[in-house]
């Protein structure tokens, strides 16, 4: 008994680990490729100086960020203005513990693994309050307000397109959703609420078009406006971190997860077609941000309301009737 | 100023936005009212980049006040040398060579595509599309890269002088410049791809902000907001100034006066630009390029105004002479002024976003109102 306590305190270190690094070494890729893709669809060559192509400069830029003052504004709540951040941050490490990367790579496998990440990552909406309210700025406060509304409408969309792929798999199991897609992809089966997913990611995220918490034209910065050197970059991190969560949901629930054809990498396969999915609905992300303007707050909500929810019921009830069937 | 400390409702808030906002486009400061999002009362607040233009006139000669014309509406600054130079030759009597004067209709036209340009991906940003700016500058750089060839300067042009223009147009500009115009035609259609073909751009600009030709004449709004709401005032066809007379070409109008129509205004205007241009190539006239001009030139008592159509609409110059050639006085009328002063009764009761892109579409140029 005693080796297999060790063994398990041993495990969860190096998960813990892994899965921080990984939260970092993810926000090095996304920034990279953000910079570089939105560089290319804008017709310029983007990052170039740093190293080959520019590699190294997010490595740079995470060290001025880091070496930068953390200014706290006047009058500023300064116990919420400080612990804003990293409670953006905490929510999305902890779903990273049970996205199974390949049959194997995964810290753990709940029961209940996809309500285990829903409930976390709703969290993320409290750290902007907090940030928003706490700078004691104005626009801050806007930007806050916002993304509560937007959060909280959008997650009812999404949850109702989660659950019509829980109908069909009857698990909740993270590995078990994967498992039930050996045959074929859900988003084949699912394309309403395939659909319905990625616009709603799209608002949870806060990406555009859909990023009115963070409206630069409108907002200044919105709920970070106020946030400098690592107080930022955290909020940065979270928000790809966060995307990176989202795609992986996309990717377990709709596009088969690990599931793919073999490649030469015996193991490893299953996770490098992971990343391959999962990484390409973070590119289609950066995509759309760079293509579209920003919608308005009243067309957004409007859409949620109105077509987003009514349709995501109505594949749910066709969804159970048929499997009942 | 405006009453800092008042709120007319005790839920209701002021919003600063500007003098340092992303979308004001320079040292606009807007005072607003709030009630959540909505506006309830907009108040624009001027003089962050007063450099009093119109009094720097009266402490110099009337020619050298030119290179300060073009430090207004630092976007088109050729027309407003252009209105500056007309004005001194019509008060003083001075004659300009017709190649002169076709010259200066081109790089006019150039220029207020350039402009209209820079709005176009301004205004895009402001709705938060980042990508467009940078294509529309692909194409204002070309426009750049020609009139720096002859002009010298890439955006305060004093290129225009009393009597003609300070260098004549060679082969190569006018190649440079039928290429381009080959080449903007085409670049019509990825614009019209990417932004004007585009759910999200329509729904944020149709039915928003929508100034009504009544409310143009109250507030004297000129140039695309005035054709945008139908009035098609356009001072190159209505009081036709230079050469525009022999040029076939048309003035586009709106007919809703909202934001979509502003827009597509300018968009089309673009390509009337170009048909101008492309006469005036085909026409050009050989001769000098600057008249015979005297040494001092004196300025009659008298006064005097010459209306030119700038990029944002109609500028007048008026001139009061006392005999001597340093000018009593001299008025400028900025359409960016009166357009501006639209906005208090546009923008009561609209969304903060709203807001964005209605003066987005205004296209205000704040060194011109400032002046």
């Amino acid at each position: 008994m005693e080796t297999a306590v060790l063994y398990e305190l041993l495990r969860m270190l190096i998960s813990v680990v892994l899965v921080v690094a990984f939260v970092f070494i993810n926000a090095l890729i996304m920034g990279y490729l953000e910079r570089k893709i939105s560089a290319h669809i804008q017709r310029r060559p983007g990052l170039m100086e740093v190293g080959p192509h520019g590699i190294l400069q997010l490595v740079i830029d995470g060290l001025k960020l880091i070496g930068k003052q953390l200014i706290v504004p006047k009058d500023a709540d300064r116990t919420l203005f400080r612990a804003a951040p990293l409670l953006s941050f905490a929510p999305v490490v902890l779903p990273l513990i049970v996205i199974p990367f390949s049959p194997k790579l995964q810290v753990r496998d709940f029961d209940v693994g996809l309500i285990f990440i829903l409930a976390i990552s709703s969290l993320n909406v409290l750290a902007i309050l907090m940030a928003g309210w706490g700078s004691n700025n104005k626009y801050s406060l806007f930007g806050a307000m916002r993304s509560v509304a937007q959060n909280i409408s959008y997650e009812i969309p999404m949850l109702l397109s989660l659950l019509a792929v829980i109908l069909m798999t009857n698990t909740f199991s993270m590995q078990g959703i994967v498992q039930a897609q050996g045959k074929i992809w859900f988003f084949l089966v699912q394309p309403v609420a395939f659909l319905i997913y990625i616009v709603a990611s799209f608002a949870e995220t806060n990406r555009a078009p859909f990023d009115l918490p963070e409206a630069e034209s409108e907002l200044t910065a919105g709920y970070h406006t106020e946030y400098s050197g690592m107080g930022f970059s955290l909020f940065m991190l979270a928000e790809y971190a966060n995307m990176f969560v989202v795609c992986s949901i996309a990717t377990v629930l709709f596009l088969g997860g690990w599931h793919g054809i073999p490649l030469p990498f015996g193991a490893y396969s299953g996770a490098i077609w992971f990343f391959i999915k999962a990484y390409g609905l973070m590119v289609f992300m950066i995509w759309v941000r760079w293509t579209y303007p920003r919608t308005r707050f009243d067309q957004l909500m409007n859409f949620c309301w109105k077509y987003m929810i009514p349709f995501a019921l109505v594949n749910l009830l066709v969804t159970a009737v048929l499997v009942k069937l | 100023m405006p009453e800092l400390t008042k709120i007319s409702q005790p839920h209701r808030f002021f919003l600063n936005m500007g003098p340092q906002h992303p979308s004001t486009h320079g040292v606009l400061r807007v005072l607003l009212e709030m009630d959540g999002e909505y506006i309830i009362e907009p108040q624009p607040v001027l003089g962050y980049g007063h450099r009093m233009q119109e009094k720097l006139a009266e402490c110099r000669t009337c020619t050298a006040f030119m290179p300060n014309t073009a430090r207004m509406d630092y976007a088109a600054a050729l027309p407003y040398n252009h209105g500056y130079a007309a004005l001194i030759e019509r008060m003083a009597g001075i004659e300009v060579p017709p190649r002169a004067e076709y010259i200066r209709v081109i790089t006019s036209e150039l220029n207020r595509i350039a402009s209209h340009l820079l709005w176009f991906g301004a205004l895009l940003l402001d709705l938060g599309a980042f990508t467009p700016i940078l294509y529309s500058f692909d194409d204002r750089e070309q426009i750049l890269d020609i009139l720096e060839d002859i002009t010298g300067s890439r955006l305060t042009y004093c290129y225009f002088r009393v009597g003609g223009v300070s260098k004549d147009i060679d082969d190569k500009f006018v190649e440079r410049t039928r290429a381009f115009i080959k080449r903007l035609r085409q670049r019509f259609d990825i614009f019209e791809k990417l932004v004007t073909g585009n759910v999200i751009f329509i729904n944020r600009v149709k039915g928003v902000g929508i100034i009504d030709a009544d409310m143009c004449r109250r507030y004297g709004a000129t140039g695309p907001v005035a054709r945008g709401s139908g009035i098609p005032y356009d001072v190159r066809k209505n009081q036709p100034y230079s050469v525009y007379s022999e040029f076939d070409f048309d003035i586009p109008v709106g007919e809703n006066g909202d934001s979509l129509d502003r827009y597509m205004v300018r968009m089309r205007e673009m390509e009337q630009s170009l048909r101008i241009i492309e006469q005036a190539l085909d026409k050009l006239p050989e001769g000098p390029y600057r008249g015979k001009i005297p040494k001092k030139i004196k300025l009659p008592a008298g006064d005097c105004c010459f209306s030119v159509e700038a990029a944002r609409g109609e500028l007048t110059y008026y001139l009061v002479g006392d005999g001597s050639d340093v000018p009593y006085r001299l008025k400028i009328r900025v359409p960016s002024y009166s357009n501006l002063s639209v906005l208090p009764e546009l923008c009561r009761g609209m969304l903060l976003s709203d807001l964005v892109a209605a003066m987005g579409s205004l296209d205000l140029v704040i060194p011109e109102i400032d002046r």
